[in-house]
């Protein structure tokens, strides 16, 4: 039986990293729930196992049953019925699958029901779940939204709404508005409090809101009248059973149909504060947004795969001219790049989420205990790294997973236009990727901070003094030359001193800074599996060169003077 | 209403998925080429023990099987999806049996467990495809017994309803617990594994699959790392029996047990036909007695 956990043996080399020695240790709390829970694990090789076996039924579902729903969820979508959201048939099949398998609050702790695993396994059964079905992805892992919930709400609410979650209610993040999409500041849905009734309540409209009618809604609201930026706006929780939203449409999408995009209704909806008033979009969306980010991460990676799968079965069974297609340069270099693209994928991917686990994890730590100062300053560094690695993470596979969709079809030559086969809805699929959660743009933009600082630089520097077996010596050279150029390219666009020089630029550096930072990640991994990684590594370290050859060409020779002509009016 | 399940498990080649290895030149089937799994139709079977126990709340769901101390993994299996607990039946003297001999075992060990309200197995095992099991159980235990069963639609008063496969559509029936239930391949496939159930009983094993577990590389002897677990968590030690433990005759057990021999085993290829559907008029009948006749089927 096919499983995408065990088809799939870079998924558990990246379980095994260093790391995660650390962030177990620290989710586990010295393992301290190993008496009172059954399902606890005893000791550090216990927890990886139990992450195992767990993903091994995250494979075994995608696989058996996600992916073959796959065709008919994207073909019925959901429908809109007397102002609810009916997902298409089969996707109740998967929830329930998903349900049965306890495969919900997989990160909360135990105590409100959840599997108190870390983000890097979620992260790596969010993979799979897109690998099956990205709009499915979608509507599984919005459950992270309860991180959020946990983070910042009550302890009553905590009681109240995370058990829901590991039962297997559905969650999302109500934020954009017909006016407020990127600029989520703009956001008008009011919110108002009646001291009578001691109850706030929401009026107003959102918009493009992803499985908008789910069981636990995360709201972003005007609590303060008058005001017009982010610092008017406050975090609500919203819960269906207590009535009083309505889905108004249901967008018709070019891909993830699985994933229901609604318009909600706001008529004097009965919500309950989370957190503290303002600090809704200047804190807590922005927590939300980095997890959401970081899903994306997943959710692209594990499209990557499935394209690649879909090409790669293409070139093996289909001949032309006596032979087969992979057995032609042409599509050989293809495959190779698509297969090179998945693992560094992986591998930025799965470093970001280590360092989240560690940051958050001590976060949490800290409303237990004060932490140590080689905690604190543990919790800073990390924390740090990922702020710094999301951006890079969602931006790059986002961008790398509309490429490899590009390529299984082109592999597929005219068949692939064509309706029946899987390709083109991947193709489909992957084209939000790059859009939601912060455009691809909106990435450079959060990146190019971390680019002027030295912040990558210097993770760039510290990847390129450690070994390499000498099989790997040429990768590294191509990789230390692109980061001279990247050094090279940031110091050329510092040099005008001109803000809007340097964003018409960022592109440019940010797509420089990723693939020299995945093709170090890359080797590094391959340094510790070459079996694995080798081949990946080398191919990706000349694309990283050629990357950073041809941008700080034209960086190089680039005049500030053409600007004005460029914008147009 | 608390109900008392047992579920019947066998553990066999996975037949559905054949390799270039799967028999020997001498036409038996190569086990050690082909994965052992839980058997499809008794997945089905659990899934509706399982159903019936969301729905009656109190009910226990155990896990029947007889085979070589790695069939523990059925059970191991069962308990990862929600039954509460298993039984292997394992000994020397179990090997070789026939279906009367397993039906024998079985029905003995049912009796040392104690009966139960609903003993529910697949139709049939895919290694040998007899469908003769449950029913001899049924007859050792002198049940009721519902065959090719589809869906348990309802549990009330002591009575089952079940819907039930039968050529060309299904039919409604009703039965008097305790009884004997086997499930069609037809019926609602099984629920995953459910995720805190396999952190909880991933070590679970029985005394004899302990013994026999692989030695971990660079370390004399098994890893035995984790043994010190079996004394606390009583839920990891599972219920292991020989034919003594049972009360089981030796004579009625295993190959002793077994009057069916098998002499020989050829490979053939079926000379399909044309199907016909008859309906129940008299031409109709008048045809078929004929070609009966005709072929020399009936005298």
């Amino acid at each position: 039986m096919a499983n995408y956990f065990t088809d799939n043996p870079e998924l558990e080399f990246h379980l095994h990293h260093p790391l995660m020695k650390r962030i177990v240790e620290l989710r586990e709390r010295g393992f301290a729930d190993k008496d009172s829970y059954p399902e606890a694990p005893v000791d550090f090789e216990d927890a990886i196992e139990n992450y195992k076996q767990v993903l091994s039924i995250v494979g075994d579902i995608t696989a058996n049953i996600v992916e073959p729903n796959s065709e008919a969820v994207d073909q019925e979508g959901p429908h809109l019925v007397d102002g609810r959201m009916h997902y298409a048939s089969k996707t109740y099949e998967n929830l329930e699958a998903t349900r049965k398998a306890g495969l919900w609050g997989v990160s909360m702790p135990r105590r409100y029901g959840g599997l108190n695993m870390p983000i890097t396994p979620y992260s790596m059964a969010s993979e799979m779940m897109s690998e099956a079905d990205a709009g499915f992805q979608n509507v599984w892992s919005l459950q992270d939204c309860v991180e959020t919930l946990y983070a910042f709400g009550s302890e009553e609410q905590r009681q109240k709404y995370i058990p829901r979650v590991c039962a297997g209610e559905t969650m999302s993040m109500d934020l954009t508005e017909p006016d407020a999409g990127s600029d989520l500041q703009r956001v008008m849905l009011k919110a108002t409090y009646n001291a009578e009734e001691d109850q706030w309540y929401l009026n107003g409209v959102k918009r493009f809101i992803t499985n908008g009618d789910s069981d636990i809604h995360l709201v972003l609201a005007r609590s303060e009248e008058g005001t017009h930026d982010g610092r008017g706006l406050s975090m609500f929780i919203y819960d269906k059973r207590n009535g009083g939203v309505t889905v108004r449409h249901i967008e018709n999408k070019l891909g993830i149909h699985g994933s229901p995009t609604c318009e909600l209704v706001y008529k004097n909806a009965k919500a309950e504060l989370c957190g503290q008033t303002r600090l809704g979009l200047i804190k807590y969306v922005m927590s939300l947004m980095n997890g959401a980010r970081l899903g994306i991460g997943a959710q692209s990676v594990g499209l990557m795969q499935a394209a690649y799968n879909e090409g790669l079965a293409y070139a093996r069974e289909r001949a032309q001219f006596d032979k087969k297609i992979i057995l032609f340069p042409a599509v050989y270099d293809m495959l190779s790049r698509m297969k090179a693209k998945i693992d560094a994928g992986r591998s930025i991917l799965y470093m970001t989420s280590r360092y989240v686990d560690i940051y958050k994890t001590l976060e949490d730590i800290a409303r237990e205990r004060p932490l140590t100062a080689e905690e604190r300053a543990e919790q800073k560094k990390y924390s740090r790294l990922a702020d710094a690695l999301t951006p890079i993470t969602k931006g790059m596979t986002s961008e790398f997973a509309n490429q490899n969709a590009y390529d299984a079809i082109q592999i597929h030559g005219g068949s692939g236009f064509i309706m029946e086969y899987k390709s083109q809805r991947l193709y489909r699929d992957a084209r939000i990727l790059s859009i939601y959660e912060g455009t691809t743009q909106l990435q450079v933009v959060a990146a190019l901070r971390y680019i002027t600082n030295g912040t990558y630089s210097k993770e760039i520097e510290e990847l390129l003094a450690s070994e390499v077996p000498s099989s790997l010596a040429g990768a590294k050279a191509s990789l230390a030359k692109a980061a001279e150029e990247l050094n090279a390219s940031i110091e050329k666009v510092k040099s005008f001193g001109d803000q809007e020089v340097t964003d018409f630029l960022g592109r440019r550096l940010f797509q420089m800074t990723g693939m020299t930072l995945m093709g170090l990640l890359l080797l590094s991994d391959a340094a510790r599996c070459e079996e694995l990684f080798a081949g990946s590594a080398r191919i990706f370290a000349g694309l990283a060169a050629e990357t950073a050859a041809g941008h700080s060409a034209f960086i190089a020779s680039f005049d500030p003077a053409l600007l004005p002509d460029l914008r147009a009016e | 209403m608390n109900l008392r399940i047992i579920v019947l498990a066998k553990q066999v080649p996975d037949t559905r998925n054949v390799g270039k290895d799967a028999m020997t030149p001498e036409g038996t089937v190569n086990r050690a080429a082909l994965p052992a799994i839980f058997n499809p139709d008794d997945m089905n079977a659990l899934e509706q023990a399982l159903r019936l126990k969301e729905q009656n709340p109190g009910t226990s769901v155990g896990i029947l099987t007889m085979g070589p101390p790695r069939a523990a993994e059925l059970i191991r299996q069962g308990l990862y999806r929600g039954a509460d607990t298993g039984w292997l039946l394992t000994d020397r003297l179990f090997a070789g049996a026939d279906t009367l001999a397993t039906s024998y075992a079985l029905a003995t060990a049912i009796k040392k467990i104690g009966g139960a309200d609903i003993i529910i197995g697949g139709r049939q095992a895919i290694d040998g495809d007899t469908a003769q099991v449950g029913p001899q159980v049924a007859q050792k235990l002198g049940l009721s017994q519902v065959t090719y069963a589809e869906e348990i639609l309802d549990c009330k008063d002591g009575r089952l309803t079940i819907r039930r496969h039968i050529d060309g559509g299904t039919e409604t029936v009703s039965a008097p617990m305790p009884c004997l239930i086997t499930v069609n391949g037809t019926a609602a496939p099984c629920r995953p594994a459910n995720a805190k159930l396999v952190m909880k009983f991933k070590r679970a094993s029985c005394p004899s699959e302990r013994v026999a577990l692989p030695v971990k590389p660079g370390t004399p002897g098994r890893d035995d790392s984790y043994d010190y677990l079996y004394d606390s968590r009583e839920w990891l030690n599972l219920t292991q029996w020989s034919v003594a433990d049972i009360d089981g005759d030796p004579q009625q057990c295993g190959l002793a047990g077994s009057p069916t021999k098998v002499m020989a085993v050829q490979n053939i290829v079926f000379q399909a036909k044309e199907s016909k559907s008859l309906s129940d008029s008299d031409a109709d009948i008048e045809w078929l007695v004929k070609e009966l006749r005709d072929e020399k089927i009936i005298g």
